[in-house]
C-alpha cells in the first residue's frame, strides 16, 4: 500500500495538460449521428423498439486505411463521450463544466500515452439513456412532443453494445483493435467480446466484473430511492420546473463513498473539521471536511447530470450479468470469446473487488482463453482506474502492442 | 517470489521445451517474464498461462504476449479444476515458497505431470564451502546472504527423493546439470549436480 499524503497527493491534484501540449489530443469536437429511425428501430432487451436514436461520439487519432487500428473506449456510469482533450464547443453546448477540465481519461489518451493517438484511433460514444448527446429520458419523445421522462424504455448494457455496434459498422470498421473500459465501461467491453467475438481483438477491463455484487445493487437502490423520493421528482416529469436536485445530489454523495476507500478517506480528510481551529462547530450542517467534499461532489453533479438518466443507467448496471449468455453459467458464457483479455483490479476497490474480477478471470481461464489478470496495489478504491495512471500505463500500452497470432 | 538463480542460467528451459508435448496445456508457476511460455505457445502450439507475483515481470509477460495471472504461488489456484493442465512447471522456485509440500500437492492436483527444477544443496561445492568456511554457502546458484535469501527451504536431491517416496509421487524423468552439461540423473552421483530437474506424476 502506498503512503498517501493528505494534501500533497499528486494523483488527486488536478494538474491538467493544456490543449497545446504535445501529448494532448488538443481541442475536441463532439459528433452526433442518428443510428436508428422508424424504418430501422433498435430492438431492446425489454422487448420494446426504440427510434429515433441519436448518438454522440468523439474520435481521437486517425483511422488507418484498413480501419484496423480502432479502439472503442467505453465510459462508466456518469461518463460521456468526451474522454480526452478540451471541448471547443463546451460553452456553445451549455457544458460549462468542461471549460476548465479535459476529458475523463485525458491522462491515458494522446500522442505517446497508453492509448497512443499516433498509432490508434480512439472512439468513445455516450450510452443510450444518458444525458450527454445520446438519446435518453431527457430527449423529446416525437410522439408526444415532450421529454420521455419515465416513459423511456428500460435499457441494458446489451442494448448499449448493440447500438455501439451500429456506430462501429456505420464508420466502416470490421474489427476493433481493442475495446477498453473501467467499471460499467469494463462490463461493456466484456459484453462486446461475448456478443461480437469475431469483431474484438483485445479487451481491457478495469475495476470491473461479470456482474454487480449484492452490495452494489443495494447502493444503487438507495441512490434511486433518494431521487424517486425527492419532492421535485414528479414522476420523472420535472423538465419544465425544478429538478430533483437534492435527491440526485444525495445519490452522487453515496456514489462517491463507494468510489473511495476507508484508507483513501482517512488519507484525504481524516476527521478534520473545515474551520474553527479544527474543533466542532456544534451544529448539524457541514462541519467535517469529508462532509464538505461529499456536499461539493453532490452539488456539482446536479449541474451536469439528469436524475432520470441516473435511474436508467444504474438499472442497466444492476441488470448486467455476463453469465446470462450461458444460461447462468459464466464459464459457458465465456466459451465463444475470441479476444485477448487484460483484466486489472485494484486492491482497495470495494465496489468491484479484486475477488469479483478474479471470478471473471477464472471463468476465462477455465475456458482456455488468452487472459491476463493483474491486481494493482492502491489505496484509491474504485476511483483507482482513473487515478493510477502510472501503474496501468505500462500494462495497457504493452498489452496493446502485443500481437494476437497465438494462444487461441 | 524472487528467482533464486541468475537469469542467464536457463538450461532447464531447453529441457522443458523438449519435454512438453505439442499442443499441450501448460501452467508455469513463477513464470518470470514468460520467456519459456512464449516459446512453447509460439513453437509448440501450447495453451498456457503463467503465475507471477512480481509486477515488473508481470509487465514483461504482457509485453511477451503471454497470459499471466498476477498472484502469489502460496495461494494456489483453487479456482481451477483437478488435472486441468497437461504440465505444471516450477522452475527453481520450490525452495523459495512458504509451503513446498502444499505447492507440490497443488501442482499434481492441477496437472497430470509436474516438471520441477531446483538448485541442489547437496552439490559438492556447496557442501565443501559450508564445511570449510562453516558459514552458509554462497555460490553462483545460491548467491544470497543467509539473512536476505528467498531460498527458505533448501534441500538436496536425496531430500527430494525421500519426499516423493513418502508422498507416493513417481519420478518419470530426472536430469542433472553437471559441469555445464545435461546428463541423466543418477542418485549416486547427485553430489556432482549443481541443479536438478525432475518430471513427476502421481503414482
Amino acid at each position: 500500500m502506498k503512503n498517501v499524503n493528505k494534501n500533497s497527493d499528486p494523483k488527486r491534484k488536478k494538474k491538467y495538460e493544456s490543449p497545446d501540449s504535445l501529448t494532448s489530443v488538443g481541442w475536441t469536437e463532439p459528433h452526433v449521428i442518428t443510428l436508428a429511425d422508424e424504418s430501422n428501430p433498435l430492438l431492446l432487451d425489454c422487448g420494446e423498439e426504440l427510434a429515433p436514436i441519436s448518438v454522440e461520439y468523439e474520435m481521437y487519432g486517425e483511422m488507418n486505411q484498413n480501419k484496423d487500428n480502432v479502439i472503442l473506449l467505453l465510459h462508466a456510469l456518469s461518463g460521456d463521450a468526451h474522454a480526452a482533450g478540451w471541448d471547443k464547443k463546451a460553452l456553445e453546448m451549455g457544458r460549462s463544466w468542461r471549460v476548465d477540465r479535459p476529458g475523463w481519461w485525458d491522462a491515458m489518451i494522446g500522442p505517446g500515452k497508453a492509448l497512443d493517438t499516433n498509432k490508434y484511433c480512439i472512439i468513445c460514444s455516450n450510452v443510450l439513456g444518458s444525458c450527454y448527446g445520446t438519446t435518453g429520458p431527457a430527449s423529446i419523445d416525437p410522439e408526444t412532443g415532450v421529454p420521455y421522462g419515465l416513459t423511456f424504455p428500460i435499457v441494458t448494457v446489451g442494448d448499449w453494445v448493440r447500438l455501439q455496434e451500429r456506430l462501429v459498422s456505420y464508420l466502416g470498421i470490421e474489427k476493433l483493435y481493442a475495446v477498453i473500459g473501467g467499471s460499467l465501461g469494463g462490463q461493456q467491453a466484456l459484453e462486446w467480446s461475448l456478443a461480437y467475438p469475431d469483431r474484438v481483438e483485445r479487451a481491457v477491463i478495469l475495476a470491473s466484473s461479470a456482474r454487480l455484487s449484492a452490495q452494489g445493487l443495494a447502493f444503487n437502490a438507495v441512490a434511486r430511492n433518494s431521487i424517486l423520493n425527492d419532492t421535485n421528482f414528479n414522476g420523472g416529469n420535472y423538465y419544465d420546473g425544478d429538478q430533483p436536485a437534492q435527491g440526485l445530489a444525495i445519490a452522487r454523495m453515496l456514489g462517491h463513498i463507494t468510489y473511495l476507500s476507508e484508507t483513501a478517506m482517512r488519507d484525504k480528510f481524516g476527521r478534520r473539521y473545515r474551520k474553527n481551529g479544527n474543533r466542532p462547530g456544534f451544529h448539524l450542517g457541514v462541519d467535517f471536511e469529508v462532509e464538505s467534499y461529499l456536499e461539493y461532489q453532490g452539488q456539482s453533479f446536479v449541474s451536469r447530470f439528469d436524475a432520470n438518466s441516473y435511474l436508467y443507467i444504474t438499472r442497466a448496471m444492476d441488470y448486467y450479468d455476463a453469465a446470462d449468455r450461458g444460461g447462468g453459467d459464466l464459464d459457458r458464457a465465456c466459451k465463444n470469446a475470441r479476444a485477448r483479455f487484460l483484466l486489472i483490479s485494484f486492491s482497495s476497490d470495494w465496489l468491484y473487488t479484486p475477488e469479483q474480477t478474479k471470478e471473471l478471470a477464472f471463468a476465462l481461464y477455465r475456458t482456455k482463453k488468452d487472459v491476463s489478470y493483474v491486481e494493482i496495489p492502491s489505496t484509491y478504491g474504485h476511483d483507482a482506474f482513473l487515478l493510477e495512471v502510472d501503474e496501468i500505463t505500462p500494462l495497457i500500452s504493452k498489452f496493446l502492442k502485443g500481437d494476437t497470432n497465438h494462444g487461441i | 517470489m524472487e528467482f533464486s538463480l541468475q537469469q542467464d542460467i536457463r538450461w532447464d528451459h531447453q529441457v522443458i521445451f523438449d519435454l512438453v508435448r505439442e499442443g499441450a496445456s501448460v501452467l508455469d508457476l513463477g513464470c518470470g517474464n514468460g520467456e519459456l511460455l512464449k516459446k512453447l505457445i509460439e513453437q509448440k502450439n501450447v495453451w498456457g498461462m503463467g503465475v507471477e507475483r512480481n509486477m515488473e515481470r508481470v509487465v514483461g509477460c504482457i509485453e511477451n504476449g503471454v497470459p499471466v495471472y498476477h498472484a502469489d504461488l502460496d495461494h494456489g489456484l483453487p479456482q481451477l479444476p483437478d488435472q486441468f493442465f497437461d504440465y505444471v512447471i516450477l522452475e527453481k522456485t520450490l525452495q523459495a515458497v512458504a509451503s513446498p509440500m502444499g505447492l507440490l500437492d497443488e501442482m499434481l492436483r492441477l496437472g497430470k505431470t509436474g516438471i520441477i527444477s531446483f538448485p541442489n544443496f547437496g552439490y559438492k561445492e556447496v557442501v565443501k564451502s559450508f564445511v570449510q568456511s562453516q558459514r552458509m554457502p554462497r555460490t553462483k546458484a545460491l548467491p544470497y546472504n543467509w539473512y536476505d535469501t528467498p531460498n527458505i527451504h533448501l534441500f538436496t536431491a536425496r531430500d527430494f527423493l525421500d519426499l516423493v517416496e513418502e508422498k507416493n509421487i513417481k519420478i518419470e524423468i530426472g536430469v542433472s546439470w553437471i559441469r555445464g552439461k545435461v546428463v541423466p540423473f543418477k542418485e549416486e552421483e547427485s553430489g556432482e549436480a549443481e541443479e536438478i530437474l525432475f518430471m513427476i506424476s502421481r503414482r
